[in-house]
């Protein structure tokens, strides 16, 4: 057995609890006397701590214990949250984030005690820097075990001194004997709260293998990995050491609840002819028992030692595999989702089996085929969206960092502000939402920095002190839109035409002819920052442009609305899924292109006579907007084939709140595609965002029509 | 890759694929060469650099295809029954397709037989090759796969305009 198949679930509920205690003290930051809440931490900190304790993270384990004690003092009532306390409290979850962030890359919880927040923790429980908090919790489950081992020693005879040994392991513990070990029979009895028994189990025998070897248990070492057993669990050691020693090996090991030890006599075990006349059930399972117990030995010595790679790390010190984190990616599915796809997999497996019967019935005219053909396609498109919405997750995974952020800008800024979100279970696919957390997070130190002004400066203008900021996300069509902004100073567009000039990225001139919306674009570029000064929340020179390429290099765009003295509103629009899409086929000068179907409004039929030019340029009046039309076959250097004076086919399509008329030579209708990546040496081509493979082998190129707008 | 395609000074035997461009020669190393497939349907690619004659399908991979005789500043591909596509694996592992008139047969060369070009070698198609090969039939120009990275066909471009402005000038 390894702890290491626990991983991925003690990393994500460690998070999960770091969250949930993240949330939990910023509310109890704004109600100091709020017991559920309190009580909600106290939890949260209790299994944290069990739970670093089961993985053998020690430090973790220690650290999270006086955070423990600070919470068990306030729900006693002995103690009072302050402002001093919460802002220790979150440094110590900073570090707790530090341990699990190192654990999830190296496997290893470092070695960094954090020995200052601990004593940070211990003055604040006693009002004065602590002697012994950790004697003390050492004491503790000392002074329990006696006790309850008593207790248990008075209900009864031990279950150790009943194990049924074989003739074989009999021998090994007498000669063991002869050879001068000690036998010792121990039953180790677990809380009845532990959630992950085996585990715990498995720390108990690897300690005890370290020591000495276990030559039986019972249940059986299978039994046991596979968490085959209630609460206790009993086993006879060889070793060299004491008896106090074997207690404290099995003692270290937390969620014990007792252990009861004491020296076995081989001699007197029972033997394995009594169970003959017992039942022949049990009889059959100690065969493979036997099998098991000596092979167990070397299985499990052996076990240490693959451990030494990750556990070793420690001790070894710092020689870790560098680079990628060595746990795999999860995504946590709805149970219904996983339903509807079992169905659906059950209903393309019927849909083969009924193409294959209609294949085969030769009578058939094709007909049943066909029909066949359009259930398999119903089904694989109904698969496909499912195994999508597997992928999908809501983006609050990376929005919840986001109150306690603020808050902490809060305090370094000297700025009130607020944040507001909504929409947070807007769902993307998990790759989406990995990498727009930074993206987002920017955005927001921005706001925080840039956007809201000093309590003061905002009196002045008439606004209430406290700053807005807000980030909502929602889904349009097949995008998502995540929107985040404030209600700060705005963008000053001279401000920036000024800095563009000052840095050379524009000229004079060609500030004076840009429009207001092409100098806002001039953030995005790189090094370019407009903060008066460059402080530690933003404005290091990197910034818009890393958000704007981040957002790009996930098939997304950013926009951005801005009034000078009202605030401004960044906009990003990502698609929420990516590899397959839905896309109109048609065909431009003889060529067949594929157009996204999200990205497309409508299809119009548009007579000649009904083009105006505004400009120069082409325009059609669309239900009262006025359109400009772009053909397709210029923008693409080809002949339209399509004769002068025909209707010709309009395919509407949306940039945000712009719209415009793509014209076509003719439609070939709708596919579902594969988005295939197109390469560097197509890159300069900005029209096209990628190709798909049609079923022909024929490649369609796909056009990015917010490009061509 | 680099380090391959420059170290041939131990003598080593490297194998070429010898292509040809009208009248003239060149070898490809073979270890860059993933596949040879014949002329085939290219699909445009709209406003990209003229020797990028567009894309195609390998085993579902897409594939940009150029044109060594645009590249080289010959006349355009006529294609022929013996016209051939050579996909090469370029830096990174991506793949390229080049079109040539044909492809003549493999040659063996002893490292130690092929002459390395400098740079600024006033040779024809100088720029494009690492070396001159010598065997029994004559000569063969080896080219150079590096010249055919994305990177430097483009900053070649550049000069080539430079150059025009100057001479218009």
């Amino acid at each position: 057995m390894d702890v290491g198949q626990y991983l991925g679930v003690f990393l994500d509920e460690s998070k999960e609890h770091l969250q949930g205690l993240n949330d939990n003290i910023m509310t109890l930051e704004q109600d100091p006397t709020n017991e559920d809440c309190i009580n909600e931490i106290f939890r949260a900190a209790h299994s944290l701590k069990g739970m670093a304790g089961t993985m053998g993270f020690k430090r973790m384990q220690e650290l999270t214990h006086h955070m423990e004690d600070v919470f068990s003092d306030v729900r006693a009532g002995q103690l009072k949250v302050n402002g001093d306390m919460i802002d220790q409290l979150f440094k110590c979850l900073d570090a707790l984030e530090g341990y699990v962030t190192l654990i999830s890359d190296t496997q290893d919880e470092g070695t960094d005690e954090h020995q200052d927040i601990i004593d940070a923790l211990n003055t604040i429980r006693t009002g004065k820097p602590a002697e012994g908090a950790t004697d003390n919790k050492a004491a503790e489950p000392a002074a329990d075990a006696p006790a309850e081992a008593g207790s248990d020693a008075g209900s009864g005879e031990p279950a150790w001194k009943k194990i049924k040994v074989k003739d074989s392991e009999k021998q090994t513990l007498e000669e063991a004997k002869a050879e001068g070990k000690n036998v010792f029979g121990a039953t180790v009895n677990i809380q009845e709260s532990c959630i992950l028994k085996a585990a715990r189990a498995f720390l108990v025998f690897k300690g005890l293998e370290e020591i000495g070897e276990v030559v039986v248990s019972e249940p059986t070492t299978q039994d046991i990995e596979d968490e085959k057993f209630d609460l206790s669990f009993s086993l006879l050691i060889t070793t060299e050491e004491s008896q106090e020693k074997v207690v404290e090996v099995i003692n270290h090991v937390s969620e014990i609840d007792s252990v009861d030890c004491g020296v076995f006599d081989p001699a007197a075990a029972g033997s394995g002819d009594d169970d003959k006349q017992e039942e022949a059930a049990p009889k059959a399972e100690e065969a493979p028992a036997a099998a098991a117990a000596p092979a167990t030995a070397p299985a499990t010595a052996e076990q240490p030692a693959k451990k030494e790679a990750p556990a070793g790390g420690a001790a070894g010190g710092g020689k870790k595999q560098a680079g990628k984190p060595a746990i795999a990616r999860t995504v946590r599915v709805d149970i219904d989702k996983l339903d509807v796809l079992m169905n659906l997999v059950s209903e393309l497996i019927i849909a083969k089996n009924s193409l294959i019967s209609a294949a085969t019935s030769e009578k058939s005219d094709g007909g049943s085929v066909n029909e066949q053909i359009e259930y398999l396609e119903s089904v694989t498109t109904n698969l496909h969206e499912s195994v999508m919405k597997v992928r999908m997750v809501p983006i609050d995974s990376v929005t919840q960092k986001f109150p306690r952020m603020i808050r902490d800008l809060n305090r370094s800024l000297g700025k009130p502000m607020e944040l507001t979100m909504t929409g947070e279970d807007t769902e993307m696919d998990r790759t989406v939402v990995d990498e727009i957390g930074d993206p987002l997070m920017h955005l927001l130190r921005n706001s925080a920095d840039h956007g809201i002004e000093p309590p003061a400066e905002r009196a002045a203008a008439g606004k209430p002190e406290t700053g807005q900021i807000f980030l909502h996300a929602f889904q349009d069509g097949n995008n998502v839109v995540i929107e985040v902004g404030d209600d700060g100073r705005g963008i000053d567009v001279e401000a920036v035409k000024r800095k563009g000039i000052e840095r050379g990225v524009i000229t004079p001139e060609q500030g004076e002819a840009m429009s207001e919306k092409a100098i806002i674009g001039l953030l995005f570029n790189a090094g370019f920052s407009t903060a008066k000064q460059v402080s530690e929340i933003s404005g290091r020179g990197v910034g818009l442009d890393v958000v704007k390429s981040k957002v790009e290099s996930l098939n997304g765009e950013v926009d951005v609305r801005t009034k000078l003295g009202e605030g401004s509103t960044w906009i990003i629009r990502l698609p929420v899924t990516m590899a397959i899409i839905q896309a109109l086929m048609v065909k431009v000068g003889g060529e067949t292109y594929a157009i996204p179907l999200d990205s497309i409004q409508i299809i119009e039929d548009v007579a000649p006579n009904e083009i105006k030019l505004v400009q120069n340029k082409e325009v059609i009046n669309l239900r009262g907007s006025v359109t400009p039309l772009i053909r397709l076959s210029e923008s693409l250097d080809v002949t339209s084939n399509q004769p002068e004076n025909s209707n010709m086919v309009v395919v509407i399509v949306r940039k945000g709140d712009q719209q415009a008329g793509l014209v076509i030579d003719e439609m070939l209708g709708q596919l579902e595609i594969v988005i295939k990546p197109l390469g560097k040496y197509t890159s300069r081509c900005k029209f096209i965002s990628g190709a798909t493979i049609l079923g022909d082998g024929e490649i369609a190129l796909i056009l990015d029509t917010n490009a061509l707008v | 890759m680099n380090d391959l395609r420059d170290n041939a000074d131990a003598g080593e035997l490297i194998q070429y694929i010898v292509i040809r461009l009208g009248e003239e020669q060149f070898g490809i190393d073979i270890r860059f060469v993933d596949n040879i497939v014949r002329m085939q349907q290219i699909t445009r690619v709209p406003k990209v650099q003229h020797y990028l004659k567009g894309v195609i399908n390998i085993r579902g991979e897409i594939v940009p295809v150029m044109s060594l005789r645009l590249i080289m500043e010959m006349n355009a591909d006529e294609i022929t029954g013996k016209t051939r596509i050579i996909i090469v694996k370029m830096n990174g592992g991506n793949l390229v397709g080049l079109i040539v008139d044909q492809v003549a047969h493999v040659l063996t060369l002893d490292s130690n037989n092929v002459e390395t070009v400098r740079r600024g070698d006033d040779r024809r198609h100088g720029e494009f090759l690492s070396g001159v090969g010598k065997y029994e039939g004559g000569l063969v120009s080896i080219l150079d796969l590096n010249t055919l990275e994305l990177e430097s066909l483009e900053s070649r471009d550049k000069d080539r305009e430079k150059q025009m402005l100057t001479v218009a000038e």
